[in-house]
C-alpha cells in the first residue's frame, strides 16, 4: 500500500485549485466534495491510497474521506472506463423509453450497468432522474447531457466514443 | 399573454452574460436597493410581497429571513438550494444557464437584507454546464466590483461561492445540504434547531430555491404591490411550472400561479398525443400524490393543490396517459424512494426498501392475496416518524396511487398479469 500511496500526488494545476477551494469556507472539511471530484479528475476513481491521499490534504481522518465517498454516487470506487454513459431511468424517461434504450445500450456495448466495456473504453450506468426531463430520455456522457436521445441517435453518440 | 418575469427576457443575445443581462436593466433594483433603500425595507417589502419558496413547501421567504437574528457575533449565511433533483423538475437549470445574474442580482438583495456575507450556491454535481455558465457570471461580477469587498461601491461585502454536490437526492433538503456543504454525508439533521439558527457551520443560515431568489430583484425593482397582483389569493406571482412526460410540447412554461393543471397541461404543454387520453397527473414532481382526470381543474397553487392532499411542491407537473401501468409507475417510484433514503431512520431506510420489493411483485404478478394493502400500510407506517420528510414524501405516491388506481393494482394480484395489453411504457422513444 505505502508504495502505491507514494506516487499519488496532485498536478500543480489541482493543487492550485484545491488552495483556492480551502479560501472559500471557514473549515478544511468544507473543501472535502471538490477535492474528492478534483481526485477523480486526476487519478480515474477513488481508491484507498487516493482518499487517504485527500484525507492528507485535508487534515482529516480519513475514515470522514471514506464515508463521504461513499455517500454520493458520482464518486466512482471501482475504475471505470475512459468513458461514462449514465441513462436516466427515472419517471419521466421511464415513460419514455428509457429501460429499452438501456436495454439496447447494454446488449450493444455487451455490459450491464454498472460494468465496463472489455476495452475499458466505457462504462455504462443507470441513474436517477438528471432534471431533464422535458427531454426526455436523457443520457449523459462525461459531462454532457444528450436530449430526447433514441437508438439511432445512441448510436451516433457512441461512435464518437471510439 | 400572462406577463412573464424571470422568463422575459431570456431570449435576448447573451442574456447569461453581464453585458446581455445589463442591456435589459439588469442590477437596477440592486443598485436602486442600495441608494434608495436599506435591508431593512428590502426585507421588508419581499415579506409584504408573500413570495413562496419555490423548492417545494412554499414557505414566505420574507419570513424566513425574519427568522434570523439580527446582532449575532458568528457570521450568517445563505445557502441557494440548487440541487434540483426531484424527479420531473428542470426549472431552476434554466435560471442558471439563461439568466445566472438574475439569480445572483437576488443572492446579494437577500444577502443584503439580512446581513450576510458568504452565500454557497449549492449546485448539484451533474449540472456541469450550469455550473460553468454560473461560474462565469460569479467570476463576472467579482470582477466588476458588484462582488467582492465593495458591493457596486457600497460599504458591503458579499462573496458567492459555487459549490457542486456529488449525486444524492438527499442533499436537496435543506439540513441535508447543510451536512453536505460541510464536507459530510448529507445526513438531514434533527430539528429544532432549525437553520435559522444552527446552520452551516453552526451559524445563522437561509436555505432558499433558485427561482425564489430570481424572483427578488423584480419585487425590489416593481415593487410588492405589483407582485401581489399577479397569480391566486396569498399564492401571488408566476411560477415556472415543467411539464413532462405524455404530453405534446413538453418544457418550462411560466405562468401565474393559480394556473389551472388542466390549462398548463392542455393549453401550455399541447395536451396529449393523438389518440391518448389521460390517466393522471403527477403536480408537483414525485414526491406529490398523483391527482385523477376529474381533478385538474384545480388550481396549481400551494393551497389548491395541498386542499387536494396532494402538493405543489417543485412545479414539475408529469403527465400520464392511458398507456402507462400504474404499477410499474409506482414500482419506478418506489425504487427511487428506496435508493435516495439516506438510511439514518430505520423506518425510512427499511420501509422504503419494503415498498418497492412489495410494489415490484405486485407488477411481476407474483403478488399474494393482501399484498395492496399491505403496500399502502407499509407506507402508513413510515410516514411522519423520521427525521426528515423524505419518508413522507415516499409514502405520498403509495397510498394516492393504491387509493385511485386501486382496480389495476388488484387485477396485478388475482389475475398474476397487467391489464394493460401493452405492458411496457407506451413509447420506445420520442
Ligand atoms: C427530500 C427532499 C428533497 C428536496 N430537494 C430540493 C431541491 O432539490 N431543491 C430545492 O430547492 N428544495 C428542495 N427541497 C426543499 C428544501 O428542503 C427547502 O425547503 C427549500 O430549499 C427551501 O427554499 P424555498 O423556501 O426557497 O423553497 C427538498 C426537500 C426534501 C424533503
Ligand atoms: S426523469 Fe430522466 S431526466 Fe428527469
Amino acid at each position: 500500500m505505502s508504495g502505491e500511496s507514494n506516487e499519488i500526488r496532485f498536478s500543480q494545476k489541482a493543487k492550485d485549485r484545491l488552495a483556492w477551494y480551502l479560501t472559500r469556507y471557514p473549515t478544511r472539511q468544507a473543501a472535502l466534495l471538490p477535492a474528492l471530484r478534483l481526485a477523480q479528475e486526476e487519478f480515474g476513481h477513488l481508491t484507498h491510497p487516493v482518499m487517504d491521499y485527500v484525507a492528507g490534504q485535508l487534515e482529516l481522518p480519513p475514515v470522514t474521506v471514506y464515508e463521504a465517498a461513499t455517500f454520493y454516487t458520482m464518486y466512482h470506487k471501482k475504475p471505470v472506463g475512459e468513458h461514462c454513459v449514465y441513462v436516466c431511468t427515472n419517471v419521466t424517461c421511464f415513460l419514455k423509453g428509457a429501460d429499452q434504450l438501456l436495454e439496447y445500450l447494454s446488449g450493444k456495448l455487451g455490459i450491464r450497468p454498472g460494468q465496463a466495456t472489455a476495452d475499458g473504453k466505457i462504462t455504462l450506468f443507470s441513474v436517477e432522474c438528471l432534471g431533464n426531463c422535458d427531454k426526455a430520455p436523457t443520457v449523459q456522457i462525461d459531462d454532457d447531457y444528450h436530449d430526447c436521445v433514441t437508438t439511432e441517435s445512441a448510436d451516433r453518440l457512441l461512435e464518437k466514443l471510439r | 399573454m400572462p406577463e412573464l418575469i424571470l422568463t422575459k427576457d431570456l431570449d435576448v443575445p447573451d442574456y447569461h452574460r453581464l453585458a446581455g443581462y445589463r442591456s435589459r436593466g439588469g442590477y437596477g433594483a440592486l443598485k436602486k436597493a442600495l441608494d434608495e433603500m436599506t435591508p431593512a425595507t428590502v426585507g421588508a417589502e419581499v415579506k409584504k410581497a408573500s413570495l413562496r419558496g419555490r423548492g417545494g413547501a412554499g414557505f414566505p421567504a420574507g419570513t424566513k429571513w425574519g427568522f434570523i437574528p439580527a446582532q449575532t457575533e458568528k457570521p450568517k449565511y445563505l445557502c441557494v438550494n440548487a440541487d434540483e433533483g426531484e424527479p420531473g423538475t428542470f426549472k431552476d437549470k434554466v435560471i442558471m444557464e439563461r439568466a445566472p445574474h438574475m439569480l445572483i442580482e437576488g443572492i446579494i438583495l437577500s444577502c443584503w437584507a439580512v446581513g450576510i456575507h458568504h452565500a454557497y450556491i449549492y449546485i448539484r454535481g451533474e449540472f456541469v454546464k450550469a455550473r460553468k455558465i454560473l461560474q462565469a457570471a460569479v467570476d463576472e461580477c467579482y470582477a466588476e466590483g458588484i462582488l467582492g469587498p465593495k458591493v457596486m461601491g457600497k460599504e458591503f461585502c458579499l462573496d458567492v461561492t459555487v459549490h457542486a454536490g456529488a449525486g444524492a437526492y438527499i442533499c436537496g433538503e435543506e439540513t441535508g445540504l447543510i451536512e453536505s456543504l460541510e464536507g459530510k454525508p448529507g445526513k438531514p439533521r434533527i430539528k429544532p434547531p432549525f437553520p435559522a439558527l444552527v446552520g452551516l457551520f453552526g451559524c445563522s443560515t437561509v436555505v432558499n430555491n433558485v427561482e425564489t431568489l430570481a424572483f427578488v430583484p423584480h419585487i425590489i425593482e416593481r415593487g410588492a404591490d405589483w407582485f401581489l397582483k399577479i397569480g391566486s389569493e396569498r399564492n401571488p406571482g408566476t411560477r415556472l411550472f415543467g411539464v413532462s412526460g405524455c404530453v405534446v410540447k413538453p418544457g418550462v412554461f411560466e405562468l401565474p400561479m393559480g394556473t389551472t393543471l388542466r390549462e398548463i397541461i392542455y393549453t401550455h404543454a399541447g395536451g396529449l398525443p393523438e389518440g391518448r387520453t389521460l390517466k393522471g397527473v403527477i403536480p408537483g414532481g414525485v414526491s406529490a400524490p398523483i391527482l385523477t382526470p376529474d381533478e385538474i381543474d384545480t388550481k396549481a397553487d400551494f393551497d389548491s393543490l395541498a386542499a387536494k392532499k396532494s402538493m405543489a411542491g417543485s412545479g414539475g407537473l408529469i403527465v400520464i396517459d392511458d398507456s402507462v401501468c400504474m404499477v410499474r409507475l409506482l414500482a419506478r417510484i418506489a425504487r427511487f424512494f428506496a435508493h435516495e433514503s439516506c438510511g439514518q431512520c430505520t423506518p425510512c431506510r427499511e420501509g422504503t426498501d419494503w415498498a418497492f420489493k412489495v410494489v415490484s411483485r405486485i407488477e411481476r404478478g407474483e403478488g399474494q392475496p393482501g399484498d395492496v394493502d399491505k403496500l399502502a400500510s407499509i407506507a402508513t407506517s413510515f410516514a411522519g416518524i423520521t427525521i426528515c420528510v423524505l419518508a413522507d414524501a415516499a409514502a405520498g405516491p403509495i397510498l394516492s396511487f393504491v387509493q385511485k388506481y386501486r382496480e389495476e393494482f388488484d387485477l396485478h394480484v388475482t389475475e398474476k398479469r397487467c391489464p394493460l395489453e401493452n405492458k411496457a411504457p407506451s413509447r420506445p422513444g420520442p
